[in-house]
């Protein structure tokens, strides 16, 4: 598997520099509207705490399908993302909606787990309802070089996951360095991946500009190779509207139009739904808004 | 037993390490103050000259990326050979018109600044290099190297300490040249070749010519593979041909008006820095 | 059947809303007089010129026009300020000046980069985040030095040279007039300032700027006009030292004109820089760096990257990649902040880099441009490449300071060195590999005074700028840049 990867240096200060030069894009008026309900669309609504709760998963369900109802034009979320045991009550509570399911599993987010539990967990989870699986690469396997077995566990995974879309989350808080990124995304894109997401949301840095920006050109690159569009889920830290606005200007300036889609472009996030609603109102309204007007759900 | 006749030495020039004779096969007589003694000069040519920048041009590569301790120790070299040729030196300045006294300090000065130069060949890099503190996550330095291809016409009054005190600064900062001998006193330059041709200098390196300021300055200021020209003189229409010259292809003109030479004060980094360009590179400090 | 490669898709239905930076703070005189001694006065004979914005052909304001009676008004008022008290003045206290200057810069930065903008067609992008940061860096660096002359040149003192006769280009004007007054001014000496014909401006405000910073009169004088106005400067006896920065051919008609006068002279002319791309260079920056060696102020740069040579295992992706980028680069508007491409500076120069691609088809090149349609009115030229050119071709060997990119490829180091050098300039160079010792190889054998590696067009104060060979002599910024403007005692 290693021998079809093709080491890809990446210079840290220039891919810096390519972020800044397109995070300056200003974005106004009707194309900051435009961007706030491409990116409302785009959201994987997540709730991954020790704490969570039926209700609380209930809740976030309710909320995904009724943004706002003052604004009943804008889009629903994407898709909500949760642990294992929540997917059968997701499932309920999103019946008759359009909104996927998304689980996290194969250990998450360590993925400090036999491939046998990995695969078991994968199972299940497709079995009680989730369409989406948001799994975790072995990053010690990885540190430690053994590219071949973090390949394989994808491919396998890829395999368990049967119709479900498949995101392979990099963690590349844990990897470091962004030819690590560019090489750990060439490996899932190569495995199998329907999307490579950055980071579980569990370790520090998450999702940062270049590390989006790397992972961005890697499918670019895959694309151009095998004809495959693979899709982008930057996660974790995303929780302004302008960060995501931010984000779509890269998507858009390195993949085009075919990705500024929610089949191919995701915010793995929590409290971003809340800021781009206020956004949005404020857009329409001209008044700058409160949080106290938002439910917090 | 018979009175034996002297060889005579016949003074050529010093083309990419070898001694052609002129190819123009003209010569100059020179003659002593005193009346006493000739010799036949060669008159170097506009393609002797071109033959010289040829050599020159094709030695820079080599002489440019030597080591600064092996320019260093051969200019250290020359120091050496010339201390072990002393008399002839002697007899050619005297020959030429010094005193003895004054023969026995310009050999002395042209030995020292030799050694002095020497020493500087593997540290006026640390002078002019620097690495600047600039406003971004880069790597910033500065350092100098060879503008190229010198020509130099060296001074007219001054033919061993003067050449040497032009051609020192210009070989220590990795230039090569291609010098024009005093006109009014070309003996020892010529003999100075048989030093270099002695002091593991490479062939190219430093070529001298003898001839006619007035006939070769020209060439020597338009040729287009010359990177810069020295100038030991100050006859203004010399200056300005030579100035005006240099815009076709760009020559830093370098004018040595009237330095004494003898003097220590015409000595020290800054003349290296005449012959020198400085590049800065920039390189991303990043994982 | 064979499958079309992949492509992208850059014209999506998410249009970038226009972003003008707003304008209504700008104060732009409708007529401009000459900065002489301290005063705004009428130039002799009474002529102005227009100024116009090259993005709408509209006229900005009207400048004067020096004589050669102006340029001696100057250049007296130069002497005097030389001989008072300005070149006695402790360094400390004239630093100060220095630092004022470059505080006011930076309160005005917003109305300095609009102006920039309007008079020259750059992209504001530009003028807002390069080229005014970098002005009142410039004067903050060069401030500092005024009081620590000594340390500058061991074993030497220094002294100021006397009045310099400066004259600069269209392409960076704020920022040239920075690299010319604040070495000069941090070691005594006094200041005949030439700005553009196209681009005088910003130069004009930097005038206001220095009576509000109550420079000494005569210490700056700014004169407007064309080349008789620079050639007056250049041929007054009474001038010390000329710096230009502008073409090579202009540099010799200076180098040839102060032949014989004991002037001195600091030249900062042409380029056409390599810019070598190694099969295991960082691939997608190294397209970035592309973009920005040659793409930067619409090529108008004299150190662009305008000879490109990429490693032919590569090439193809490169010039791939090159091309899907040039689709996202937005022609337009420079007072646009989503603006990456502004306007040809005039007329004169879009005539030339037409002429130029022609020539370059003719020749048997092969060109690509970017799909943005220009705006109508204006001067504008779309981004483009030339394939299927070599070292013979004319738009490979001569400056067309426009944003037109000459491709090579090459198979080995030597061949690419030979290639590289093969030009008579050597003001500039890029270098991308992901190998250190490479690197260092390769620009060590460029002859070129700056070399860029893993980037390019980067600019800073502290760090040297100028030319080998035919691009110049002398170096502007850095402990270099003192040099040019003090006599070694």
């Amino acid at each position: 598997m290693i021998t079809s990867v093709y080491i890809h240096p990446i210079d840290q200060i220039g891919a810096q520099e390519r972020v800044a030069r397109l995070f300056s894009r200003s974005i106004k008026k009707e194309s900051k509207v435009h961007a706030l309900k491409m990116a409302l669309s785009m959201i994987d609504l997540t709730t991954l705490e020790g704490k969570d709760s039926s209700g609380k998963v209930k809740q976030l369900c309710y909320k995904a399908s009724h943004l706002h109802d003052q604004y009943p034009d804008l889009p629903s979320v994407a898709a909500i993302c949760v642990y294992p045991t929540m997917v059968p009550i997701a499932k309920k509570a999103l019946e008759g909606t359009s909104i996927n399911i998304a689980s996290v599993a194969t250990a998450f987010p360590s993925g400090m787990s036999s491939m046998e539990n990995k695969l078991d967990e994968v199972k299940k989870v497709v079995d009680d309802g989730a369409n989406e699986v948001d799994m975790v690469i072995s990053r010690g396997k990885f540190l430690s070089g053994e590219y071949d077995y973090v390949a394989d566990e994808i491919s396998q995974i890829k395999d368990a996951c049967e119709k479900a879309h498949l995101k392979v989350i990099l963690e590349t808080g844990e990897l470091v360095t962004l030819d690590n990124v560019r090489l750990a995304s060439d490996i899932a894109l190569n495995a199998g991946a329907d999307f490579i997401k950055t980071s579980t949301g569990k370790i520090s840095p998450a999702a940062t500009p270049p590390v989006v920006l790397v992972m961005l050109e890697a499918i670019r690159d895959h694309y151009k190779k095998t004809g495959k569009k693979i899709g982008m889920k930057p996660a974790g830290g995303i929780s302004k509207a302008k960060q995501a606005i931010q984000y779509l200007v890269m998507v858009r300036e390195t993949l085009g139009k075919d990705w500024l889609t929610p089949d191919l472009f995701r915010f793995g996030a929590s409290s971003l739904a809340n800021d781009v609603l206020m956004q949005i109102v404020k857009q329409s309204t001209g008044h700058y808004q409160s949080g106290n007007y938002f439910s917090i759900d | 037993m018979g009175k034996r006749e002297d060889i005579k030495k016949t003074y050529k020039l010093y083309i990419g390490g070898k001694f052609p004779r002129t190819e123009s096969g003209r010569y100059i007589k020179w003659t002593d103050p005193k009346n006493s003694t000739y010799v036949n000069v060669c008159r170097g040519s506009r393609k002797d000259f071109r033959n010289s920048v040829v050599a020159a041009r094709n030695a820079f590569t080599d002489w440019s990326s030597r080591t600064a301790y092996n320019r260093s120790q051969i200019l250290y070299r020359i120091g050496e050979m010339l201390e072990g040729k002393r008399s002839q030196f002697m007899d050619e300045l005297m020959l030429q018109g010094a005193s003895k006294n004054a023969a026995e300090n310009e050999i002395n000065r042209a030995i020292d600044r030799l050694i002095y130069y020497a020493g500087w060949a593997d540290k006026y890099q640390q002078l002019f290099s620097r690495v600047n503190p600039v406003a971004a996550p880069y790597f910033n330095f500065t350092y100098t190297e060879p503008t190229g291809v010198v020509a130099a016409i060296a001074p007219d009054d001054s033919s061993l300490v003067g050449l040497v005190s032009i051609m020192a600064p210009i070989i220590a900062g990795g230039n090569t040249v291609v010098l024009l001998a005093s006109e009014l006193k070309p003996l020892c330059s010529i003999s100075f070749a048989e030093v270099l041709h002695t002091s593991d200098v490479p062939a190219g390196v430093v070529n001298i010519l003898t001839g006619y300021r007035d006939e070769l300055i020209e060439h020597f200021s338009t040729h287009m593979d010359v990177n810069s020209i020295v100038y030991c003189g100050n006859d203004p229409d010399d200056i300005k041909t030579i100035q005006e010259n240099a815009a076709l292809n760009v020559k830093r003109p370098v004018v040595y008006a009237d330095e004494d030479w003898m003097d220590q004060k015409n000595q020290g980094p800054y003349h290296i820095l005449n012959n020198l360009e400085s590049k800065t590179t920039w390189h991303p400090i990043g994982l | 059947m064979a499958k079309a490669s992949p492509t992208l898709e850059f014209d999506t239905d998410w249009e970038y809303s226009s972003a003008p930076e707003s304008t209504d703070h700008i104060q732009i005189k409708p007529q401009n007089e000459l900065f002489i001694n301290g005063d705004f006065v009428v130039p002799s004979d009474g002529n102005y010129f227009d100024t116009i914005n090259p993005a709408s052909e509209k006229t900005l304001s009207k400048v004067g026009h020096a004589t050669a009676d102006d340029v001696d008004k100057a250049v007296k008022a130069a002497r005097k300020a030389v001989k008072g008290p300005w070149s006695k003045m402790d360094g400390a206290e004239r630093g100060k000046y220095i630092f004022r200057i470059a505080r006011l810069i930076q309160e005005k930065a917003r109305e300095f980069a609009v102006i920039e903008s309007m008079d020259g067609g750059k992209p504001i992008r530009e003028s807002r985040d390069v080229d005014i940061p970098l002005v009142s860096a410039h004067f903050f660096y060069y401030a500092g030095w005024a009081d620590k002359l000594e340390y500058a040149f061991p074993g030497k003192d220094t002294t100021p040279i006397g009045v310099a006769g400066q004259i600069i280009p269209w392409n960076f004007p704020l920022l040239m007039a920075a690299w010319k007054i604040a070495p000069a001014l941090a070691t005594g000496n006094a200041v005949v300032l030439k700005p553009a014909e196209t681009t005088p401006l910003t130069a004009l405000k930097l005038a206001e700027v220095l009576q509000e910073a109550d420079l000494p009169p005569g210490v700056v004088n700014i004169i407007t006009g064309a080349g008789k106005t620079g050639q007056a400067i250049v041929d007054h006896p009474d001038v010390d030292k000329i710096a230009f920065t502008g073409s090579t051919e202009v540099g010799k008609m200076i180098m040839r004109a102060v032949a014989g006068t004991g002037k001195r002279y600091t030249l900062e002319l042409g380029g056409k820089a390599a810019n070598i791309i190694f099969e295991d260079a960082p691939i997608d920056q190294a397209v970035e760096g592309i973009v920005n060696s040659i793409f930067f102020n619409q090529g108008h740069v004299c150190c662009a990257g305008s000879r490109l040579f990429v490693q032919e295992s590569i090439a193809d992706t490169i010039i791939s990649k090159l091309k899907d980028r040039m689709e996202t680069l937005i022609i337009g508007d420079p007072l646009d902040k989503n603006t990456d491409i502004g306007a040809i500076n005039s007329k004169m120069q879009l005539d030339k880099i037409k002429m130029y691609v022609k020539l370059g088809q003719k020749e048997g090149g092969t060109i690509h441009q970017s799909s943005y349609s220009l705006p109508k009115k204006g001067f504008w030229y779309a981004p483009t490449l030339f394939t299927d050119v070599s070292q013979s071709h004319r738009v490979v060997q001569e400056e067309i300071f426009g944003p037109v990119l000459a491709i090579q490829t090459f198979r080995t180091v030597d061949e690419v060195i030979t290639k590289a050098n093969n030009i008579p300039y050597g003001l500039s160079g890029g270098v991308w590999t992901d190998k250190g010792s490479k690197i260092f190889k390769i620009s060590k054998a460029v002859r070129a005074g700056v070399v860029w590696a893993n980037t390019f067009n980067k600019f800073d104060p502290s760090s040297p700028f100028g030319g080998y060979k035919e691009s110049g002599m002398g170096r502007e910024g850095g402990l270099e840049g003192l040099m040019p403007y003090v006599n070694l005692v």
